[in-house]
Protein backbone atom coordinates (compact mmCIF):
# COMPACT_ATOMS: atom_id res chain seq x y z
CA UNK A 1 0.00 0.00 0.00
CA UNK A 2 2.37 2.51 1.44
CA UNK A 3 4.95 1.48 -1.68
CA UNK A 4 1.96 1.86 -4.23
CA UNK A 5 1.21 5.66 -2.45
CA UNK A 6 5.35 6.70 -2.66
CA UNK A 7 5.50 5.56 -6.69
CA UNK A 8 5.76 9.09 -8.34
CA UNK A 9 2.08 9.54 -10.21
CA UNK A 10 2.82 8.42 -13.93
CA UNK A 11 2.70 11.42 -16.29
CA UNK A 12 0.32 10.51 -18.96
CA UNK A 13 1.90 11.98 -21.92
CA UNK A 14 -1.14 12.30 -23.87
CA UNK A 15 -4.13 13.79 -23.15
CA UNK A 16 -7.59 12.11 -23.87
CA UNK A 17 -8.64 15.13 -25.17
CA UNK A 18 -8.37 15.44 -28.73
CA UNK A 19 -7.47 18.38 -31.24
CA UNK A 20 -3.64 19.01 -29.41
CA UNK A 21 -2.00 18.86 -33.18
CA UNK A 22 -4.16 20.66 -34.74
CA UNK A 23 -4.87 23.98 -32.98
CA UNK A 24 -0.98 23.95 -31.55
CA UNK A 25 0.10 23.71 -35.33
CA UNK A 26 -2.70 26.49 -36.30
CA UNK A 27 -1.96 28.82 -33.76
CA UNK A 28 2.17 28.63 -34.07
CA UNK A 29 1.73 28.91 -37.61
CA UNK A 30 -0.48 32.18 -37.65
CA UNK A 31 1.64 33.46 -34.86
CA UNK A 32 5.30 33.27 -37.19
CA UNK A 33 3.54 34.51 -39.73
CA UNK A 34 1.87 37.37 -38.26
CA UNK A 35 4.21 38.14 -35.11
CA UNK A 36 7.35 36.32 -35.48
CA UNK A 37 8.14 36.99 -38.76
CA UNK A 38 7.73 40.85 -39.22
CA UNK A 39 9.47 41.09 -35.62
CA UNK A 40 12.30 39.30 -37.61
CA UNK A 41 12.02 41.62 -40.54
CA UNK A 42 12.83 44.60 -38.06
CA UNK A 43 16.05 42.95 -36.40
CA UNK A 44 17.07 42.08 -40.15
CA UNK A 45 16.81 46.17 -41.12
CA UNK A 46 18.65 47.29 -38.11
CA UNK A 47 21.05 44.73 -39.02
CA UNK A 48 21.76 46.34 -42.25
CA UNK A 49 23.51 48.77 -39.75
CA UNK A 50 27.29 48.24 -38.58
CA UNK A 51 27.81 48.18 -34.41
CA UNK A 52 28.83 52.14 -34.39
CA UNK A 53 26.46 53.43 -37.42
CA UNK A 54 23.68 51.43 -34.79
CA UNK A 55 25.02 53.35 -32.15
CA UNK A 56 25.26 56.50 -33.93
CA UNK A 57 21.35 56.33 -34.47
CA UNK A 58 20.61 55.45 -30.98
CA UNK A 59 22.65 58.74 -29.82
CA UNK A 60 22.40 60.69 -32.27
CA UNK A 61 21.02 63.99 -30.43
CA UNK A 62 17.30 64.09 -32.32
CA UNK A 63 16.82 60.15 -30.96
CA UNK A 64 17.82 60.96 -27.61
CA UNK A 65 15.63 63.67 -27.12
CA UNK A 66 12.76 61.47 -28.72
CA UNK A 67 13.35 59.08 -26.11
CA UNK A 68 14.05 61.25 -23.51
CA UNK A 69 10.27 62.55 -24.19
CA UNK A 70 8.99 59.41 -24.81
CA UNK A 71 10.24 57.64 -21.80
CA UNK A 72 10.71 60.31 -19.34
CA UNK A 73 6.85 61.67 -20.13
CA UNK A 74 5.46 58.17 -19.60
CA UNK A 75 7.44 58.17 -16.08
CA UNK A 76 5.49 61.45 -15.29
CA UNK A 77 1.83 59.56 -16.85
CA UNK A 78 2.25 56.59 -15.12
CA UNK A 79 3.24 58.09 -11.78
CA UNK A 80 0.41 60.66 -11.81
CA UNK A 81 -2.17 57.63 -12.75
CA UNK A 82 -1.00 55.52 -10.02
CA UNK A 83 -1.79 58.73 -7.50
CA UNK A 84 -5.22 59.18 -9.06
CA UNK A 85 -5.13 55.45 -10.03
CA UNK A 86 -5.38 54.29 -6.45
CA UNK A 87 -7.55 57.07 -5.66
CA UNK A 88 -10.08 56.28 -8.26
CA UNK A 89 -9.88 52.24 -7.47
CA UNK A 90 -10.26 53.23 -3.58
CA UNK A 91 -13.65 55.52 -4.12
CA UNK A 92 -15.17 52.44 -6.53
CA UNK A 93 -14.24 49.70 -4.08
CA UNK A 94 -14.95 51.51 -0.85
CA UNK A 95 -17.85 53.88 -1.03
CA UNK A 96 -21.31 53.87 -2.72
CA UNK A 97 -22.29 57.23 -4.12
CA UNK A 98 -25.06 57.81 -6.57
CA UNK A 99 -23.92 57.07 -10.18
CA UNK A 100 -20.72 55.19 -8.80
CA UNK A 101 -21.69 52.22 -11.74
CA UNK A 102 -21.65 54.87 -14.47
CA UNK A 103 -17.71 56.10 -12.93
CA UNK A 104 -17.06 52.45 -12.66
CA UNK A 105 -17.82 51.91 -16.18
CA UNK A 106 -16.30 55.37 -17.04
CA UNK A 107 -13.11 54.10 -16.17
CA UNK A 108 -12.92 51.81 -19.41
CA UNK A 109 -13.51 54.11 -22.15
CA UNK A 110 -10.03 54.39 -22.93
CA UNK A 111 -9.50 51.14 -24.30
CA UNK A 112 -12.36 51.75 -26.51
CA UNK A 113 -11.69 55.21 -27.56
CA UNK A 114 -10.02 55.33 -30.84
CA UNK A 115 -6.41 57.43 -29.82
CA UNK A 116 -7.44 59.65 -32.61
CA UNK A 117 -10.22 60.50 -31.38
CA UNK A 118 -8.95 61.06 -27.56
CA UNK A 119 -6.00 63.55 -29.64
CA UNK A 120 -8.43 65.64 -31.34
CA UNK A 121 -10.67 66.08 -28.48
CA UNK A 122 -8.06 66.91 -25.84
CA UNK A 123 -6.69 69.53 -28.23
CA UNK A 124 -9.89 70.88 -28.62
CA UNK A 125 -9.53 70.89 -24.68
CA UNK A 126 -5.99 72.13 -23.72
CA UNK A 127 -5.31 74.32 -26.75
CA UNK A 128 -4.62 78.02 -25.58
CA UNK A 129 -7.50 78.37 -27.65
CA UNK A 130 -9.60 75.74 -26.09
CA UNK A 131 -12.09 74.72 -23.44
CA UNK A 132 -9.67 75.15 -20.53
CA UNK A 133 -6.57 75.78 -22.40
CA UNK A 134 -7.33 79.37 -22.78
CA UNK A 135 -8.58 79.86 -18.65
CA UNK A 136 -5.12 78.34 -18.65
CA UNK A 137 -3.39 80.41 -20.46
CA UNK A 138 -4.78 83.85 -19.18
CA UNK A 139 -2.83 81.81 -15.61
CA UNK A 140 0.03 81.23 -17.55
CA UNK A 141 0.04 77.83 -17.97
CA UNK A 142 0.01 76.08 -21.21
CA UNK A 143 -1.42 72.62 -21.26
CA UNK A 144 -0.78 72.10 -24.68
CA UNK A 145 2.02 71.77 -27.69
CA UNK A 146 3.80 71.22 -24.93
CA UNK A 147 5.24 68.48 -22.95
CA UNK A 148 2.07 68.79 -20.46
CA UNK A 149 0.14 67.91 -23.14
CA UNK A 150 2.09 64.68 -24.14
CA UNK A 151 1.55 64.14 -20.26
CA UNK A 152 -1.87 64.66 -20.76
CA UNK A 153 -2.94 62.29 -23.70
CA UNK A 154 -0.64 59.68 -21.98
CA UNK A 155 -2.46 59.94 -18.58
CA UNK A 156 -5.68 59.51 -20.50
CA UNK A 157 -4.76 56.30 -22.73
CA UNK A 158 -3.01 54.54 -19.88
CA UNK A 159 -5.42 55.34 -16.53
CA UNK A 160 -7.59 52.30 -17.13
CA UNK A 161 -4.47 49.68 -16.25
CA UNK A 162 -3.79 51.46 -13.41
CA UNK A 163 -7.38 50.87 -11.77
CA UNK A 164 -8.34 47.79 -13.29
CA UNK A 165 -5.24 46.17 -12.04
CA UNK A 166 -6.19 47.51 -8.53
CA UNK A 167 -9.77 47.14 -8.32
CA UNK A 168 -9.80 43.27 -8.19
CA UNK A 169 -7.10 43.21 -5.38
CA UNK A 170 -8.77 45.81 -3.42
CA UNK A 171 -12.19 43.72 -3.80
CA UNK A 172 -10.57 40.77 -2.20
CA UNK A 173 -8.74 42.64 0.55
CA UNK A 174 -9.68 41.27 3.60
CA UNK A 175 -11.90 43.94 5.60
CA UNK A 176 -10.46 41.80 8.93
CA UNK A 177 -6.98 42.77 8.69
CA UNK A 178 -8.42 46.50 8.59
CA UNK A 179 -10.52 46.01 11.66
CA UNK A 180 -8.00 44.01 13.62
CA UNK A 181 -5.89 47.24 13.26
CA UNK A 182 -8.32 49.26 14.11
CA UNK A 183 -9.66 47.77 17.20
CA UNK A 184 -5.46 47.42 18.11
CA UNK A 185 -6.23 51.49 18.36
CA UNK A 186 -4.49 51.79 15.02
CA UNK A 187 -5.10 55.73 13.20
CA UNK A 188 -6.90 55.62 9.59
CA UNK A 189 -3.69 57.14 8.45
CA UNK A 190 -1.69 54.24 9.76
CA UNK A 191 -3.94 51.86 8.65
CA UNK A 192 -4.06 52.83 4.93
CA UNK A 193 0.09 53.06 4.88
CA UNK A 194 0.90 50.12 7.57
CA UNK A 195 -1.80 47.70 6.27
CA UNK A 196 -3.56 48.37 3.20
CA UNK A 197 -0.65 49.58 1.04
CA UNK A 198 1.61 47.12 1.19
CA UNK A 199 -0.99 44.53 0.43
CA UNK A 200 -1.70 46.94 -2.24
CA UNK A 201 2.12 47.22 -3.55
CA UNK A 202 2.51 44.52 -5.59
CA UNK A 203 -0.38 45.68 -7.96
CA UNK A 204 0.12 49.09 -7.73
CA UNK A 205 3.83 48.47 -9.16
CA UNK A 206 2.03 46.27 -12.40
CA UNK A 207 -0.27 48.92 -12.88
CA UNK A 208 2.36 51.60 -12.93
CA UNK A 209 4.47 49.32 -15.14
CA UNK A 210 1.20 48.72 -17.56
CA UNK A 211 0.75 52.05 -17.75
CA UNK A 212 4.41 52.97 -18.10
CA UNK A 213 4.43 50.15 -20.93
CA UNK A 214 1.41 51.95 -22.98
CA UNK A 215 2.56 55.50 -22.88
CA UNK A 216 5.86 54.47 -24.01
CA UNK A 217 4.89 53.38 -27.17
CA UNK A 218 1.69 56.17 -27.68
CA UNK A 219 1.33 57.85 -30.76
CA UNK A 220 -2.15 58.15 -31.61
CA UNK A 221 -3.27 60.68 -29.03
CA UNK A 222 -0.20 62.45 -28.54
CA UNK A 223 0.50 63.88 -32.44
CA UNK A 224 -2.46 66.55 -32.23
CA UNK A 225 -1.38 67.39 -29.23
CA UNK A 226 1.91 67.97 -29.12
CA UNK A 227 3.92 70.49 -31.59
CA UNK A 228 6.22 67.82 -32.70
CA UNK A 229 9.56 70.09 -33.14
CA UNK A 230 12.17 67.50 -33.76
CA UNK A 231 14.28 67.90 -30.40
CA UNK A 232 11.89 69.44 -28.80
CA UNK A 233 7.83 67.76 -28.91
CA UNK A 234 8.83 64.91 -31.02
CA UNK A 235 8.13 61.53 -29.43
CA UNK A 236 9.97 58.43 -30.69
CA UNK A 237 6.94 57.03 -32.57
CA UNK A 238 6.88 60.07 -35.01
CA UNK A 239 10.63 59.79 -35.00
CA UNK A 240 10.22 55.90 -36.51
CA UNK A 241 7.58 57.40 -38.79
CA UNK A 242 9.75 60.13 -40.28
CA UNK A 243 12.54 58.00 -40.51
CA UNK A 244 10.40 55.29 -42.18
CA UNK A 245 8.75 58.59 -44.65
CA UNK A 246 12.51 59.39 -45.74
CA UNK A 247 12.80 55.97 -46.79
CA UNK A 248 15.96 55.41 -43.91
CA UNK A 249 14.64 51.93 -42.89
CA UNK A 250 17.48 51.06 -40.87
CA UNK A 251 17.35 53.93 -38.89
CA UNK A 252 14.15 53.69 -38.37
CA UNK A 253 14.38 50.16 -37.20
CA UNK A 254 17.32 50.71 -34.88
CA UNK A 255 15.29 53.33 -32.97
CA UNK A 256 12.13 51.08 -33.19
CA UNK A 257 14.47 48.19 -31.83
CA UNK A 258 16.38 50.54 -28.48
CA UNK A 259 12.25 51.53 -27.98
CA UNK A 260 11.22 47.97 -27.87
CA UNK A 261 14.21 46.37 -25.71
CA UNK A 262 12.84 48.68 -22.70
CA UNK A 263 9.10 47.77 -23.43
CA UNK A 264 10.43 44.31 -23.48
CA UNK A 265 12.39 45.15 -19.95
CA UNK A 266 9.18 46.21 -18.69
CA UNK A 267 7.01 43.25 -20.21
CA UNK A 268 9.58 40.95 -18.28
CA UNK A 269 9.07 43.31 -14.79
CA UNK A 270 5.31 42.87 -15.61
CA UNK A 271 5.47 38.93 -15.83
CA UNK A 272 7.32 38.76 -12.16
CA UNK A 273 5.08 41.45 -10.91
CA UNK A 274 2.28 39.64 -11.75
CA UNK A 275 3.45 36.73 -10.36
CA UNK A 276 4.14 38.37 -7.18
CA UNK A 277 0.64 40.07 -6.78
CA UNK A 278 -0.86 36.42 -7.75
CA UNK A 279 1.01 34.95 -4.48
CA UNK A 280 0.57 37.56 -2.09
CA UNK A 281 -3.00 37.30 -2.66
CA UNK A 282 -2.92 33.86 -2.37
CA UNK A 283 -1.32 34.12 0.86
CA UNK B 1 -7.24 44.68 -19.25
CA UNK B 2 -4.50 43.00 -20.01
CA UNK B 3 -4.61 41.12 -16.60
CA UNK B 4 -7.12 42.65 -14.95
CA UNK B 5 -10.03 40.76 -17.30
CA UNK B 6 -9.19 38.04 -16.31
CA UNK B 7 -11.04 38.33 -13.06
CA UNK B 8 -14.54 38.54 -15.21
CA UNK B 9 -16.52 35.87 -13.34
CA UNK B 10 -14.57 36.77 -10.00
CA UNK B 11 -15.47 40.61 -9.99
CA UNK B 12 -18.94 40.11 -8.51
CA UNK B 13 -19.79 42.72 -6.19
CA UNK B 14 -18.66 42.09 -3.01
CA UNK B 15 -18.16 45.93 -1.61
CA UNK B 16 -17.52 45.92 2.39
CA UNK B 17 -17.15 48.97 4.39
CA UNK B 18 -14.20 47.65 6.73
CA UNK B 19 -15.44 50.30 8.82
CA UNK B 20 -17.94 53.63 8.29
CA UNK B 21 -15.69 55.92 6.66
CA UNK B 22 -15.48 59.28 8.19
CA UNK B 23 -17.85 61.64 5.67
CA UNK B 24 -15.32 64.38 5.52
CA UNK B 25 -12.47 61.95 3.91
CA UNK B 26 -15.20 59.98 1.82
CA UNK B 27 -16.54 62.67 -0.29
CA UNK B 28 -13.21 64.39 -0.35
CA UNK B 29 -11.61 61.26 -2.40
CA UNK B 30 -14.68 61.10 -4.25
CA UNK B 31 -14.36 64.58 -5.14
CA UNK B 32 -10.79 64.14 -6.61
CA UNK B 33 -11.43 60.61 -7.91
CA UNK B 34 -14.50 62.72 -10.03
CA UNK B 35 -12.60 65.68 -10.58
CA UNK B 36 -9.84 63.77 -12.22
CA UNK B 37 -11.87 61.75 -14.26
CA UNK B 38 -14.20 64.91 -15.35
CA UNK B 39 -10.92 66.95 -16.70
CA UNK B 40 -9.41 63.70 -18.37
CA UNK B 41 -12.24 61.67 -19.24
CA UNK B 42 -15.82 63.44 -19.63
CA UNK B 43 -14.66 66.81 -21.09
CA UNK B 44 -13.04 65.64 -24.09
CA UNK B 45 -15.89 63.11 -24.54
CA UNK B 46 -18.42 65.83 -24.33
CA UNK B 47 -16.39 68.29 -26.40
CA UNK B 48 -16.62 65.78 -29.39
CA UNK B 49 -20.07 66.09 -29.06
CA UNK B 50 -20.29 70.05 -28.90
CA UNK B 51 -17.83 70.06 -31.53
CA UNK B 52 -19.45 68.39 -34.27
CA UNK B 53 -22.63 70.17 -33.67
CA UNK B 54 -20.86 73.51 -33.67
CA UNK B 55 -21.32 74.52 -37.11
CA UNK B 56 -24.84 72.71 -37.21
CA UNK B 57 -26.86 69.96 -37.95
CA UNK B 58 -26.06 70.31 -42.30
CA UNK B 59 -22.53 70.32 -41.76
CA UNK B 60 -22.08 67.60 -39.24
CA UNK B 61 -24.66 65.36 -41.64
CA UNK B 62 -22.99 65.95 -44.80
CA UNK B 63 -19.55 65.26 -42.89
CA UNK B 64 -20.44 61.96 -42.21
CA UNK B 65 -22.79 61.19 -45.70
CA UNK B 66 -20.00 62.76 -47.80
CA UNK B 67 -18.65 60.01 -49.99
CA UNK B 68 -14.84 60.06 -48.94
CA UNK B 69 -16.46 59.61 -45.55
CA UNK B 70 -18.62 57.00 -46.49
CA UNK B 71 -15.54 55.34 -48.22
CA UNK B 72 -13.98 55.76 -44.71
CA UNK B 73 -16.66 53.92 -42.60
CA UNK B 74 -16.65 51.47 -45.44
CA UNK B 75 -13.38 50.37 -45.06
CA UNK B 76 -13.19 50.62 -41.14
CA UNK B 77 -15.85 48.03 -41.32
CA UNK B 78 -14.51 46.01 -43.81
CA UNK B 79 -10.98 45.93 -41.93
CA UNK B 80 -12.89 44.70 -38.87
CA UNK B 81 -14.90 42.21 -40.41
CA UNK B 82 -11.78 40.39 -41.62
CA UNK B 83 -9.63 40.73 -38.18
CA UNK B 84 -11.97 40.29 -35.50
CA UNK B 85 -12.46 36.69 -37.40
CA UNK B 86 -8.89 36.11 -37.61
CA UNK B 87 -7.91 37.14 -33.82
CA UNK B 88 -11.15 34.65 -32.85
CA UNK B 89 -9.79 31.73 -34.72
CA UNK B 90 -6.37 32.13 -33.54
CA UNK B 91 -7.75 32.57 -29.54
CA UNK B 92 -9.94 29.57 -29.96
CA UNK B 93 -7.24 27.34 -31.19
CA UNK B 94 -4.41 28.49 -28.44
CA UNK B 95 -6.53 29.01 -25.55
CA UNK B 96 -7.18 25.19 -26.48
CA UNK B 97 -4.20 23.93 -27.01
CA UNK B 98 -2.61 25.80 -23.75
CA UNK B 99 -4.86 25.10 -21.21
CA UNK B 100 -6.18 21.62 -22.51
CA UNK B 101 -2.62 19.79 -22.63
CA UNK B 102 0.93 20.00 -21.34
CA UNK B 103 3.95 20.91 -23.43
CA UNK B 104 7.28 22.59 -22.95
CA UNK B 105 7.85 25.96 -23.48
CA UNK B 106 4.12 26.88 -22.35
CA UNK B 107 4.85 29.91 -20.48
CA UNK B 108 6.65 31.23 -23.15
CA UNK B 109 4.28 30.89 -25.57
CA UNK B 110 1.96 32.73 -23.53
CA UNK B 111 4.66 35.17 -23.46
CA UNK B 112 4.76 35.69 -27.13
CA UNK B 113 1.31 36.15 -26.83
CA UNK B 114 1.34 39.08 -25.11
CA UNK B 115 4.04 40.79 -27.51
CA UNK B 116 1.56 43.09 -29.65
CA UNK B 117 0.29 44.62 -26.68
CA UNK B 118 3.45 45.66 -25.30
CA UNK B 119 5.03 46.85 -29.05
CA UNK B 120 3.90 50.50 -30.15
CA UNK B 121 1.38 50.93 -32.80
CA UNK B 122 4.08 52.37 -35.14
CA UNK B 123 6.38 49.87 -34.86
CA UNK B 124 3.57 47.24 -35.41
CA UNK B 125 2.93 49.13 -38.87
CA UNK B 126 6.54 49.54 -39.90
CA UNK B 127 7.38 45.99 -39.56
CA UNK B 128 4.81 45.29 -42.65
CA UNK B 129 6.79 48.24 -44.04
CA UNK B 130 9.94 46.73 -43.63
CA UNK B 131 8.55 43.33 -45.53
CA UNK B 132 6.42 44.73 -47.90
CA UNK B 133 6.58 47.83 -49.28
CA UNK B 134 7.44 48.49 -53.08
CA UNK B 135 10.76 49.50 -53.11
CA UNK B 136 14.33 47.72 -52.94
CA UNK B 137 14.62 48.65 -49.43
CA UNK B 138 12.20 46.14 -48.35
CA UNK B 139 12.72 42.92 -47.60
CA UNK B 140 10.24 41.33 -50.00
CA UNK B 141 9.88 44.71 -52.28
CA UNK B 142 11.77 43.09 -55.41
CA UNK B 143 9.44 40.16 -55.48
CA UNK B 144 6.59 42.92 -54.54
CA UNK B 145 7.69 45.39 -57.66
CA UNK B 146 7.57 42.63 -59.96
CA UNK B 147 4.42 41.29 -59.06
CA UNK B 148 0.71 43.59 -59.21
CA UNK B 149 0.12 43.22 -55.49
CA UNK B 150 0.52 46.04 -53.13
CA UNK B 151 0.88 45.48 -49.22
CA UNK B 152 2.05 48.81 -48.29
CA UNK B 153 -0.39 51.71 -49.01
CA UNK B 154 -3.19 49.44 -50.00
CA UNK B 155 -5.83 47.38 -48.28
CA UNK B 156 -3.55 44.85 -47.59
CA UNK B 157 -1.26 46.40 -45.11
CA UNK B 158 -4.22 47.93 -43.69
CA UNK B 159 -6.01 44.20 -42.40
CA UNK B 160 -2.37 43.39 -41.72
CA UNK B 161 -1.56 45.65 -39.19
CA UNK B 162 -4.59 45.56 -37.44
CA UNK B 163 -4.35 41.49 -37.58
CA UNK B 164 -1.29 42.07 -35.51
CA UNK B 165 -2.64 44.41 -32.83
CA UNK B 166 -5.55 42.70 -32.38
CA UNK B 167 -4.07 39.40 -32.07
CA UNK B 168 -3.73 38.87 -28.65
CA UNK B 169 -6.92 40.09 -27.69
CA UNK B 170 -9.21 36.72 -27.75
CA UNK B 171 -6.09 34.43 -26.64
CA UNK B 172 -5.47 36.58 -24.01
CA UNK B 173 -9.00 36.27 -22.03
CA UNK B 174 -9.34 33.05 -23.19
CA UNK B 175 -6.51 31.58 -21.95
CA UNK B 176 -6.68 32.14 -17.64
CA UNK B 177 -10.73 31.64 -18.16
CA UNK B 178 -10.03 28.48 -19.15
CA UNK B 179 -6.87 27.44 -16.94
CA UNK B 180 -9.05 28.25 -14.16
CA UNK B 181 -11.70 25.88 -15.46
CA UNK B 182 -9.71 23.17 -15.63
CA UNK B 183 -10.29 20.03 -18.42
CA UNK B 184 -12.62 17.89 -16.18
CA UNK B 185 -15.88 18.21 -17.83
CA UNK B 186 -13.99 17.62 -21.27
CA UNK B 187 -12.42 14.81 -19.92
CA UNK B 188 -15.62 13.26 -18.91
CA UNK B 189 -17.43 14.34 -22.18
CA UNK B 190 -15.02 12.30 -24.24
CA UNK B 191 -14.67 9.08 -22.06
CA UNK B 192 -18.14 9.09 -22.41
CA UNK B 193 -17.94 8.85 -25.92
CA UNK B 194 -18.85 12.22 -27.23
CA UNK B 195 -16.69 13.51 -30.32
CA UNK B 196 -14.31 16.06 -30.01
CA UNK B 197 -16.00 18.92 -31.76
CA UNK B 198 -19.54 18.31 -29.89
CA UNK B 199 -17.58 18.63 -26.83
CA UNK B 200 -15.91 21.66 -27.79
CA UNK B 201 -19.47 23.02 -28.92
CA UNK B 202 -21.24 21.60 -26.06
CA UNK B 203 -19.19 21.53 -23.03
CA UNK B 204 -16.15 24.20 -23.74
CA UNK B 205 -17.90 27.03 -25.53
CA UNK B 206 -21.07 27.53 -22.99
CA UNK B 207 -18.09 28.24 -20.31
CA UNK B 208 -16.71 30.39 -21.56
CA UNK B 209 -19.13 32.39 -24.53
CA UNK B 210 -19.37 35.32 -21.82
CA UNK B 211 -15.57 35.76 -21.61
CA UNK B 212 -15.37 35.32 -25.72
CA UNK B 213 -18.01 37.60 -26.37
CA UNK B 214 -16.44 40.40 -23.28
CA UNK B 215 -12.91 40.08 -25.61
CA UNK B 216 -14.51 40.10 -29.23
CA UNK B 217 -16.62 43.11 -27.62
CA UNK B 218 -12.96 45.27 -26.83
CA UNK B 219 -11.29 43.81 -30.05
CA UNK B 220 -13.98 45.00 -32.43
CA UNK B 221 -13.09 48.61 -30.73
CA UNK B 222 -9.58 48.00 -31.37
CA UNK B 223 -9.48 46.80 -34.71
CA UNK B 224 -12.41 49.85 -35.75
CA UNK B 225 -10.32 52.50 -34.02
CA UNK B 226 -6.74 52.04 -34.71
CA UNK B 227 -4.78 54.73 -35.81
CA UNK B 228 -0.61 54.37 -35.12
CA UNK B 229 -0.28 51.11 -36.98
CA UNK B 230 -2.82 52.06 -39.70
CA UNK B 231 -1.53 55.19 -40.17
CA UNK B 232 2.09 53.73 -41.03
CA UNK B 233 1.11 51.74 -44.13
CA UNK B 234 -1.79 53.26 -45.16
CA UNK B 235 -0.53 55.92 -46.98
CA UNK B 236 -3.71 58.37 -46.91
CA UNK B 237 -5.06 57.97 -50.15
CA UNK B 238 -8.47 59.57 -50.05
CA UNK B 239 -11.01 57.50 -50.90
CA UNK B 240 -8.96 54.15 -50.97
CA UNK B 241 -7.08 53.47 -48.07
CA UNK B 242 -8.32 55.86 -45.38
CA UNK B 243 -10.19 54.18 -42.20
CA UNK B 244 -12.18 56.52 -40.06
CA UNK B 245 -9.20 57.81 -37.55
CA UNK B 246 -7.11 58.40 -40.48
CA UNK B 247 -10.19 60.23 -42.17
CA UNK B 248 -10.38 62.01 -38.67
CA UNK B 249 -6.92 63.30 -38.79
CA UNK B 250 -6.99 64.63 -42.65
CA UNK B 251 -10.15 67.03 -41.83
CA UNK B 252 -8.43 67.82 -38.18
CA UNK B 253 -5.07 69.08 -40.12
CA UNK B 254 -6.97 70.45 -42.96
CA UNK B 255 -8.73 73.13 -40.69
CA UNK B 256 -11.94 71.18 -41.13
CA UNK B 257 -12.81 70.69 -37.10
CA UNK B 258 -16.37 70.16 -37.05
CA UNK B 259 -16.22 67.60 -40.09
CA UNK B 260 -13.44 66.07 -38.19
CA UNK B 261 -15.48 66.36 -34.71
CA UNK B 262 -18.98 64.79 -36.55
CA UNK B 263 -16.61 61.44 -37.77
CA UNK B 264 -15.06 61.35 -34.26
CA UNK B 265 -18.55 61.66 -32.72
CA UNK B 266 -19.22 58.02 -34.68
CA UNK B 267 -16.42 56.30 -32.88
CA UNK B 268 -16.77 58.07 -29.71
CA UNK B 269 -20.65 56.29 -29.73
CA UNK B 270 -18.79 52.92 -30.90
CA UNK B 271 -16.57 53.40 -27.87
CA UNK B 272 -19.69 54.26 -25.93
CA UNK B 273 -21.87 51.20 -27.23
CA UNK B 274 -18.23 48.98 -26.74
CA UNK B 275 -18.25 49.70 -22.57
CA UNK B 276 -22.30 49.75 -22.26
CA UNK B 277 -21.95 46.12 -24.19
CA UNK B 278 -18.70 45.28 -22.06
CA UNK B 279 -20.68 46.18 -19.29
CA UNK B 280 -23.51 43.63 -19.86
CA UNK B 281 -21.70 40.82 -20.35
CA UNK B 282 -19.61 41.34 -17.26
CA UNK B 283 -23.32 41.52 -15.56
CA UNK B 284 -24.26 38.31 -17.18
CA UNK B 285 -21.00 36.74 -16.40
CA UNK B 286 -21.41 37.37 -12.64
CA UNK B 287 -24.68 36.23 -12.67
CA UNK B 288 -23.86 32.78 -14.12
CA UNK B 289 -20.71 32.29 -12.57
CA UNK B 290 -22.84 32.80 -8.88
CA UNK B 291 -25.83 30.31 -10.34
CA UNK B 292 -24.15 27.00 -8.65
CA UNK B 293 -24.31 25.02 -11.57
Amino acid sequence: MLDAALQPVPRKSRSILPGFGLTMGYSLAYMSLLVLLPLAALALTAAKLSLPEFWDVLTHPRTLAAYRLSIGGALIAALLNTIFGVIIAWVLTRYTFPGRRIVDALVDIPFALPTAVAGIALTAVYAPTGWLGKPLASLGIQAAYNSTGIIIAMMLVSLPFVVRTLQPVLEEFDPELEEAADTLGAGRISIFFRVVLPALTPAILTGFALAFAKSIGEYGSIIFISSNMPGKTEIAPLLIMKRLEAFNYPAAAAIAVGLLAVSFILLLIINLLQAWTRRSASL
Amino acid sequence: MAGGTANLAIRTASRTGARAASPLVKWTLIAVALVFLTLILLLPLGVVAIEALSEGLGVFTSAITDPVARNAIALTLLVAAISLPASILFGLCASWAITKFRFPGKQLLITLIDLPFSISPVIAGMVFVLLFAANDRSLFGGWIQSSNLRVIFAVPGIVLATMFVTFPFVARELIPLMQAQGKDEEEAAVSLGAHGLSTYLRVTLPNIKWGLLYAVILCNARAMGEFGAVSVVSGHIEGKTNTMPLHIEILFNDYQTAAAFAVAALLVLMAVGTIIAKSYVEWRAARDASIPR
